[in-house]
C-alpha cells in the first residue's frame, strides 16, 4: 500500500518538473480488449475526462454480438474509439493515433487500422503462449520486429494491476477485472488529464460494491502513477480545448438522446407517452431509459413480441396518448402489417428503427443504413408513411420531437431512422432550456356536433378523439373506410379517393419543412447529398476537399419521405450529385426515381462507418471529372 | 349516474347492417352483450371493443361504443395498450378460435399471464368461417374440411385449458344457445378484476353446423354437460343422478344412490381455489366419456397489471417528485463552457 503511495508521490513530483508536452490538434484513441475486459467502461471514462477538459469529441463503440465470447479469441474483441480535438469533431476518426491493446487478439484485429508511426500500448502480460496461439500468432508480435512501423510501449498491465491490488482482499478474478482502469489511468496521464473526477465517478458507479470501487480507484491511480513515474513515455500530450459554443453540456448517446426527445415531446404537448417495445439490439437502450422515467407521464410496456410492441402502441394511440415503438431491422419486418393498420387508422404513432447490418439477423451490433427502402415502401398496398432520419447522437433528440410533431399534426405513423452507430456513440450535447423548445400542439376533438371520424382539416388530418368522450363513440379498423364516416366501404371510387388522400396527406408534409440547408456554394460542380449517420464523415471530407480547392456543397436530409419541396431545385443546380450511404444505393435510387437525375454513388456495407478519407477521395475523383 | 342508468340495449346498437350469416351463433352473443352493457353502471363512452380478424371480429362495428377492428390475432395486444393508456376504460376483446389460438396465440396467453383488465370473449366455432371452411386449432381430429380432405391429423386443444395454463384469473365457458347462462357468465366476467376469459361454444351454421349438438340438443344435452356452480357437487343428467367422483387423479362418472354413493363422494366445484388443478382437470372433460362443463371454471383475486402499473407511477412520483425536463436534461455528468 505504502509502496503505491510512494509511486503516486513520485509521479506527482514529476508533475512539478514535467516531461515535455507536445501540443496536438486532434487525437484518435482506440481501446481494444476482450469483450469482458471492460473496454466500453474505459472508453466512456476517458471520454468523460476529455469532455470536462472542454474538448469536442465523438466516439464509436464496436463490440461483438456475443455477450462474452471466449476469452482471447479474435471474434471476442470489443473496442471503443474516441476522437477529441481543439476544433469541432464530427466523427470518431479514421485511423487511431493510439491503440491500447489488452491482448494479442485485440492487437491482431485492429493493427491494420492504426496510423503508420502511431502508438501501440500493449498489455504485455496478456501476450502469453496461450493467448498468442488463440490469436493465431506463432511468435509474439512484440518480439519479432513486425511492429517496427509503430511506437510500441509494452506494459504489463495485468501484472502491474495485480501487484497494485495484492493487498486489496479481492479474488484473483476480480483483480483481473480492474485492469481496464489501470489502462485508463495510463491514458489520462499521457494526455495530461486529472484523476480526481474519474475517481469520483468510479465510486459512484460502483457505489453498491465499495470494495470493488476502491480497487478500481487504486488501479486507476497505479496506472496514472506508472505513466508519470516511468521514463517510458518521453513526452506527454495536450490537446487544446476546442472553441465550443457556451453552455452546459453532457455526454449523450443517440439512444439516450432519442429517449429524452420523446419525454420532451410528451411534456411539451402535455400528452402522456406510451412505449410498447420488445428488446432488440441496438435499440433496447431507448426502452431502458424510458422505463426508468415513471415519475414523468411515461409508460413502458415490454411486450411479448415485436408485433405486440407496435400493436400496444397503436392501442395506446387510439386511447389518446403518444404511442411509440422502438426496434431494429428484423423487428421492423415483423411490425409491417401493423404499420399498415396505423396508416388506415390515421392515428399518430412513432416507430424508431435503430438500424443494424442486415438482412435477417445480419450484423446486430454493426452499423448499416440499409432499411431506408423498407421504411419508405415496405408494406402491402399503397401505404405512405413519413420517414425522418437523425444524423448524430444529439440530433436524435430533435428528431424525436420532430417525429411526434408530424405524427400529431398529420395523424399519421412516422418512422424515425437512427442506426447502431449514432445510437451507441456519444457526443457532447448542449443542454437546451426546456422553455426554448417548440410547443407541440395537440387537439382532441370533443364536440359531437357534426362529428365525422374521417372528416379532414387543412392538413388532411382526421380528428383525434379520446375514448371516454361522450357522443363521439366511433369505430376504426383496417378495412377500407368511407371518406367521411369511417364506416366500412367497399365502394370502388371511395377506395381510390382514400388511397389518394392518404398519399396527398403525406406528400403535403413537404410544404411544412424549413428550407433545406446547403453548406457551400448554392450551385456549382458537386453536391453531396447524405442522410443519417454519415453526416460527420461527409462534413469533414467536404472541409478537406474545399481546403484543397474543390467546389463542393453538402445537403443532409432529415426528411426522407416526403423529400423537402426545395430538394429538386437544389439538385439541378449542380453538375454532379454524390450520395454516400451505408447500403447499395437506396437514397440514390429514391432520388433518381423522384427527380429523374443521375447521381454518383458511394456505398459501403462493412458494418462500420465511412472513413473521412473514403468520402474525400471520391469527392476529389468527381471534382476532377467535372473540371475535365 | 342518471344518464348511465337510463341506457338501454338500443343505445349500444349501431346503424351498421349486421353481416353474419342468418342463423349464426354470433347474433346471440351480440344481443347478450348489448343487453349486458347498460346494466354495468359504466358510461357508454367508457367502453371499447377491440377485435382482430375473422367472423367474430366484426363485432365492434355493431357496438355503439369506442372500438377497433384491428389485424389478425393482435386484438389482445392492441387492447393491452389501450387499457394501460386508459385504465378507466372497460376494454373488451372479441375473438375467435383461429384469431386467438392460431395466429394470435402469443398475445392471447400473455394477456392472461399479466392479468391485464381485458374481457376476452372467444367465439369458438371450431372452424375457419371467413376463409370458407378450413380446420382450426379447436377442430376435432378426423374432421374433414377443405384443407383436410382425408380428415384432420391436428390434435385440438381446449381454449379453457390454454387460458388456465397461462394463469388466467377468470375462466368460463358458455354456449350461444343458452341465453340466460351466457348472460350470467358475461356479467361475472365484466365484474372481474384483471383478465376475464369466456369461451362461447358458437355454432357455425354454414361450415360446421351441429358441432355442439351433443350439448345443446334438448333431448340429449343434460346427459352430456355439467353446469359448474361454486361450492356445489358436480351432479348432472336428465334425472340429476349422475355425478363425477375422483379415483386418485382419474375422474369417473358414478350414479348417485348406486353402490351407496352419496353427494359426499362427489367432487365439489371450487372456482376460487388458489391452485388451478381442479379447473384444469375439468377443462379436460369432453363428451361422450365425460360431461362437458359449462360455467365458471376459475375466478380468483389477483392484482391487475394496470393497477400495478399505476402504483409504480405513483411510487416513482412520491420518491422522486413529478419529473421535470430541466432536471432530467441536467442529470448525470454535466460540464459548462463559459
Amino acid at each position: 500500500m505504502s509502496g503505491l503511495a510512494e509511486v503516486v508521490e513520485a509521479g506527482l513530483e514529476r508533475r512539478a518538473s514535467p516531461r515535455p508536452v507536445e501540443e496536438l490538434d486532434s487525437v484518435v484513441i482506440r481501446f481494444v480488449g476482450d469483450s469482458g475486459d471492460g473496454m466500453q467502461l474505459t472508453g466512456t471514462g476517458f471520454s468523460r475526462a476529455i469532455a470536462k477538459a472542454g474538448h469536442d469529441f465523438a466516439t464509436h463503440p464496436d463490440y461483438p454480438s456475443e455477450i462474452r465470447a471466449p476469452t482471447g479469441t479474435l471474434f471476442g474483441v470489443s473496442g471503443y474509439q474516441i476522437q477529441f480535438a481543439s476544433r469541432q469533431v464530427f466523427t470518431s476518426g479514421d485511423a487511431p493515433d493510439v491503440l491500447v491493446a489488452m491482448n494479442p487478439a485485440a492487437l491482431k484485429t485492429n493493427l491494420s487500422d492504426v496510423k503508420p508511426g502511431g502508438i501501440i500500448i500493449a498489455n504485455s502480460g496478456a501476450f502469453t503462449d496461450n493467448n498468442l496461439a488463440k490469436a493465431g500468432y506463432a511468435i509474439s508480435p512484440l518480439a519479432d520486429g513486425s511492429l517496427g512501423a509503430y511506437r510500441v510501449y509494452q506494459i504489463d498491465i495485468s501484472g502491474l494491476t495485480a501487484q497494485a491490488l495484492k493487498d486489496s482482499g479481492l479474488s484473483k478474478k476480480d483483480i483481473g477485472r480492474c485492469k481496464n482502469f489501470y489502462a485508463l489511468g495510463l491514458m489520462l496521464s499521457l494526455y495530461s488529464r486529472p484523476l480526481e473526477k474519474e475517481e469520483e465517478d468510479i465510486r459512484q458507479k460502483f457505489a453498491r460494491k465499495p470494495e470493488v470501487a476502491e480497487a478500481n480507484v487504486l488501479a486507476l491511480r497505479a496506472g496514472y502513477a506508472y505513466a508519470d513515474a516511468t521514463e517510458m513515455f518521453i513526452t506527454s500530450y495536450r490537446v487544446r480545448a476546442a472553441e465550443i459554443q457556451k453552455g452546459t453540456y453532457r455526454s449523450l448517446t443517440g439512444n439516450h438522446a432519442t429517449a429524452l426527445g420523446f419525454v420532451a415531446a410528451s411534456e411539451l404537448s402535455g400528452v402522456p407517452l406510451f412505449l410498447g417495445s420488445y428488446p432488440i439490439t441496438p435499440a433496447t437502450d431507448i426502452l431502458h431509459e424510458l422505463s426508468a422515467l415513471k415519475h414523468f407521464n411515461v409508460t413502458t410496456f415490454q411486450a411479448e413480441d415485436e408485433i405486440a410492441g407496435i400493436c400496444s402502441a397503436i392501442g395506446a394511440a387510439y386511447g389518446g396518448v403518444l404511442g411509440m415503438t422502438t426496434t431494429s431491422g428484423p423487428g421492423m419486418a415483423l411490425k409491417t402489417e401493423a404499420l399498415g393498420l396505423a396508416v388506415m387508422l390515421e392515428l399518430p404513432l412513432v416507430i424508431v428503427n435503430v438500424q443494424r447490418g442486415g438482412p435477417s439477423t445480419g450484423l446486430p451490433t454493426k452499423i448499416e443504413q440499409s432499411d431506408l427502402l423498407q421504411a419508405v415502401y415496405g408494406r402491402n398496398g399503397e401505404c405512405p408513411i413519413p420517414v425522418i432520419a437523425a444524423n448524430s447522437p444529439a440530433d436524435c433528440f430533435d428528431c424525436a420531437i420532430e417525429a411526434f410533431r408530424i405524427a400529431v399534426k398529420y395523424m399519421t405513423p412516422v418512422i424515425l431512422l437512427s442506426d447502431g452507430g449514432i445510437g451507441n456513440a456519444a457526443e457532447p450535447w448542449r443542454i437546451p432550456d426546456p422553455a426554448s423548445l417548440p410547443k407541440l400542439e395537440v387537439k382532441f376533438r370533443t364536440d359531437p356536433e357534426g362529428f365525422q371520424a374521417y372528416a379532414r382539416d387543412a392538413s388532411l388530418a382526421r380528428p383525434w378523439v379520446r375514448p371516454g368522450t361522450p357522443g363521439l363513440e366511433h369505430r376504426v379498423g383496417g378495412l377500407e373506410k368511407d371518406f367521411l364516416t369511417g364506416n366500412i366501404s367497399h365502394d370502388p371510387v371511395n377506395h381510390q379517393r382514400m388511397v389518394e388522400v392518404r398519399a396527398a396527406k403525406v406528400d403535403g408534409i413537404a410544404a411544412d419543412m424549413p428550407p433545406l440547408q446547403v453548406e457551400g456554394p448554392p450551385e456549382g460542380d458537386l453536391l453531396i447529398v447524405g442522410w443519417g449517420s454519415t453526416y460527420g464523415s461527409i462534413v469533414q471530407a467536404r472541409e478537406q476537399a474545399v481546403a484543397e480547392g474543390c467546389s463542393v456543397s453538402h445537403a443532409h436530409l432529415r426528411h426522407l419521405n416526403p423529400f423537402p419541396s426545395d430538394l429538386g431545385g437544389i439538385l439541378k443546380r449542380y453538375r454532379k450529385v454524390l450520395v454516400p450511404e451505408m447500403n447499395l444505393g437506396q437514397l440514390s435510387r429514391l432520388l433518381r426515381e423522384r427527380y429523374l437525375i443521375d447521381v454518383a454513388q458511394l456505398n459501403k456495407v462493412q458494418g462500420r462507418p465511412f472513413k473521412v478519407s473514403e468520402i474525400h477521395d471520391r469527392i476529389i475523383e468527381l471534382c476532377n471529372e467535372v473540371s475535365k | 349516474m342518471n344518464a348511465v342508468a337510463a341506457l338501454t340495449k338500443k343505445d349500444f346498437e349501431t346503424d351498421q347492417d349486421v353481416r353474419w350469416c342468418p342463423g349464426c351463433g354470433d347474433y346471440a352473443v351480440l344481443s347478450q352483450v348489448q343487453k349486458l352493457m347498460p346494466t354495468l353502471g359504466i358510461p357508454r363512452e367508457n367502453f371499447a371493443f377491440i377485435s382482430g380478424i375473422g367472423c367474430s371480429s366484426r363485432f365492434p362495428y355493431y357496438m355503439e361504443t369506442y372500438g377497433m377492428h384491428s389485424i389478425h390475432g393482435r386484438a389482445p395486444a392492441v387492447a393491452s395498450g389501450l387499457k394501460l393508456a386508459r385504465p378507466e376504460m372497460s376494454v373488451w376483446v372479441v375473438t375467435g378460435d383461429g384469431d386467438a389460438l392460431a395466429i394470435g396465440g402469443n398475445h392471447f396467453i400473455h394477456a392472461m399471464r399479466r392479468n391485464i383488465g381485458l374481457k376476452i370473449i372467444l367465439l369458438n366455432n371450431r372452424i375457419y368461417g371467413l376463409t370458407k371452411g378450413q380446420y382450426s386449432p379447436t377442430s376435432q381430429m378426423g374432421m374433414k374440411t377443405k384443407t383436410t380432405p382425408q380428415g384432420s391429423i391436428d390434435r385440438p386443444f381446449s381454449p379453457v385449458a390454454v387460458a388456465l395454463g397461462a394463469g388466467a384469473t377468470f375462466v368460463a365457458r358458455t354456449v350461444d344457445s343458452d341465453l340466460a347462462h351466457m348472460a350470467g357468465v358475461l356479467k361475472r366476467a365484466a365484474e372481474h378484476e384483471g383478465t376475464a376469459f369466456v369461451e362461447v361454444f358458437q355454432n357455425c351454421i354454414v361450415f360446421n353446423d351441429g358441432a355442439y349438438d351433443a350439448i345443446t340438443d334438448k333431448s340429449v344435452r343434460d346427459d352430456a354437460r355439467v353446469m359448474l356452480e361454486h361450492g356445489k357437487p358436480l351432479i348432472y343428467g336428465k334425472d340429476r343422478n349422475k355425478a363425477i367422483r375422483l379415483r386418485g387423479l382419474e375422474p369417473e362418472v358414478v350414479t348417485l344412490g348406486e353402490d351407496g354413493i352419496t353427494e359426499a363422494d362427489v367432487v365439489h366445484h371450487d372456482e376460487t381455489a388458489e391452485h388451478s388443478g381442479l379447473a384444469f382437470f375439468l377443462s379436460q372433460f369432453d363428451a361422450p366419456k365425460l360431461p362437458v362443463p359449462l360455467g365458471v371454471f376459475r375466478a380468483v383475486k389477483a392484482p391487475s397489471y394496470e393497477d400495478m402499473n399505476v402504483r409504480q407511477h405513483e411510487d416513482a412520483r412520491e420518491r422522486r417528485g413529478r419529473g421535470e425536463l430541466a432536471s432530467l436534461f441536467n442529470s448525470g455528468d454535466t460540464w459548462t463552457i463559459d
